[in-house]
């Protein structure tokens, strides 16, 4: 579990340009980090192939904040 | 009719990413030509390349906002901040809804393209293609991050006529502010397609050159033994004011653009006209529109692209175009040293150009060692010259039939 945070942490600071340290599970990634919709579909391609998952597109709608993201990994994974 | 002058410059060339140092090594007759880098270059029948190996969007544009633009939008976007910090324009104190920007492209996001076409076919139905690939591979990118990292809310479109694309887009350009709908164009053209697809296809029409044994020695314009043109990226940004503009603002006038002509062959979609009809019209009405005879053209930058037909048909236009001063006027091609930067190439040569008046050099063709008999023209072979020069004319043909011309001159 910390390492799929971590994990998925990191994706987000990479594509973001953002640093690590100031995301945490209550990081709201379109309004904190200033995604916008092509930011978000490019972060969904890295999870899925990150942890070579297929997030369900109802679960993808509802993603908002790190801690969502954490949670359809986990969610997908099992 | 207002005048429009040049007030400043960026460019990406395979001989460097600074004006000046382009300027120095092309007139030191140093080629930008190697052995190309793509992955799968052994397998290619043309492996000279013109790669622009010493850009960088360090210090532009953070590492996650470059990822969003393709190689050729990257380019144009470097080369526009470098030309409008050349010309001293703050965007903030003008009224961005009269400033444009123009900026050609011939393929577009052609790498883009192989890239997400190559992930698609390798992942079949699971391939996850980039959001970023549509934004990526539209040819009118370019344009639109231009306009976007300056804020310019005035035209901003792409011109897509092959090698023609830059000269069209800064005749566009010209007739935006010399009817005054617009005081500033940032004007020019890009290209990256060097890639697998790009140097394929082109191949397989037999226009590139084959001398792989010798790169530096490939791109040999009006020289009989040249076999085809190599293939560049680069790109170049002209900033395009108008004079009253230009005047009140107390800008450094670095040229004048004093006329353009766009005409075409309207015979075939790759081989020029042999007998250079559509060109030599083209440069004759370039002549007109900037009000002035052929003689008092004092070098031409010819597009010579080192293609046997296209050598050719070229010089077959100036004879027609200038009659018998075309054997007093300087000639040369500077794809000689950077090769063909397709749709960036005309903007780059233009930048030249501006340098060749300032400095009264013509810059040399390289590898021109023994012309072709047809080509009998004062095309400075091998080594650049000293010479007052007032008056320019550049010339830029593009794959369609396209022509493009621009006179270019002292302020």
């Amino acid at each position: 579990m910390a390492d799929t945070k971590e994990r998925v942490i990191k994706i987000i600071a990479d594509q973001l340009g953002k640093d690590a340290t100031e995301i945490n599970e209550k990081t709201d990634i379109p309004n904190d980090l200033g995604a916008d919709s092509l930011d978000l579909a490019e972060l969904l391609i890295s999870f899925e192939e990150e942890f070579n998952i297929n997030i369900d597109e109802q679960d993808a709608q509802n993603l908002v904040t790190v801690g969502d993201v954490i949670a359809a990994v986990s969610k997908a994974t099992n | 009719m207002k005048r429009v002058l040049v007030t400043g410059y960026g460019l990406v060339t395979p001989l460097g990413c600074n004006a000046e140092t382009v300027w120095r090594r092309v007139c030191s007759g140093e080629s930008g030509i190697r052995l190309a880098t793509l992955p799968r270059t052994g397998q290619l029948r043309s492996k000279v390349a013109g790669e622009c190996s010493d850009f960088t969007t360090d210090g532009y544009m953070l590492p996650h906002e470059a990822k969003r633009l393709e190689l050729f939008a990257q380019y144009a976007v470097v080369a526009a901040i470098d030309a409008v910090k050349h010309s001293g324009l703050d965007f903030n104190q003008e009224d961005r809804e009269r400033c444009a920007a123009i900026i050609g492209s011939g393929v577009g996001g052609l790498r883009e393209f192989e890239t997400q076409h190559t992930k698609w076919l390798d992942k079949g139905t699971a391939a996850r293609i980039s959001p970023f690939a549509i934004p990526r591979m539209m040819p009118n990118s370019a344009a639109g991050h231009v306009s976007i990292q300056f804020g310019l809310l005035g035209p901003a479109y792409s011109i897509s006529t092959a090698c023609a694309s830059s000269v069209n887009a800064a005749a566009d350009a010209v007739r935006l502010i010399r009817c005054g709908e617009m005081d500033i164009v940032l004007a020019g053209g890009s290209e990256a397609a060097l890639c697998d697809l790009g140097l394929v296809g082109f191949s397989a029409m037999r226009a590139l050159s084959e001398r792989n044994d010798a790169p530096a020695q490939a791109s040999r314009p009006f020289d009989k033994d040249r076999d085809g043109f190599v293939l560049s990226d680069g790109c170049g940004v002209l900033v395009l004011e108008s004079e009253e503009h230009a005047k009140k603002r107390g800008a450094a006038v670095l040229g004048e653009i004093k006329g353009c002509a766009l005409t075409s062959d309207g015979t075939h979609i790759t081989q020029p006209d042999e007998n250079g009809l559509g060109a030599g019209r083209a440069m004759q009405k370039a002549l007109a529109d900037a009000k002035i005879n052929a003689s008092d053209i004092d070098y031409i930058n010819a597009h010579g692209t080192s293609t046997v037909l296209g050598d050719l048909a070229e010089v077959r236009a100036i004879k027609r175009a200038f009659g018998s001063a075309a054997y007093s006027v300087a000639v040369s091609s500077t794809k000689s040293q950077l090769g063909h930067q397709l749709g960036g190439s005309g903007a780059v040569e233009a930048v030249l150009c501006l340098l060749a008046i300032r400095d009264g050099i013509v810059p040399p063709t390289i590898n021109l060692e023994n012309p072709d008999t047809e080509c009998d023209l004062d095309f400075t072979p091998l080594t650049a010259k000293e010479r007052p020069i007032k008056t320019v004319l550049s010339n830029s043909f593009g794959f369609g039939g396209h022509n493009a011309c621009m006179v270019l001159g002292c302020y």
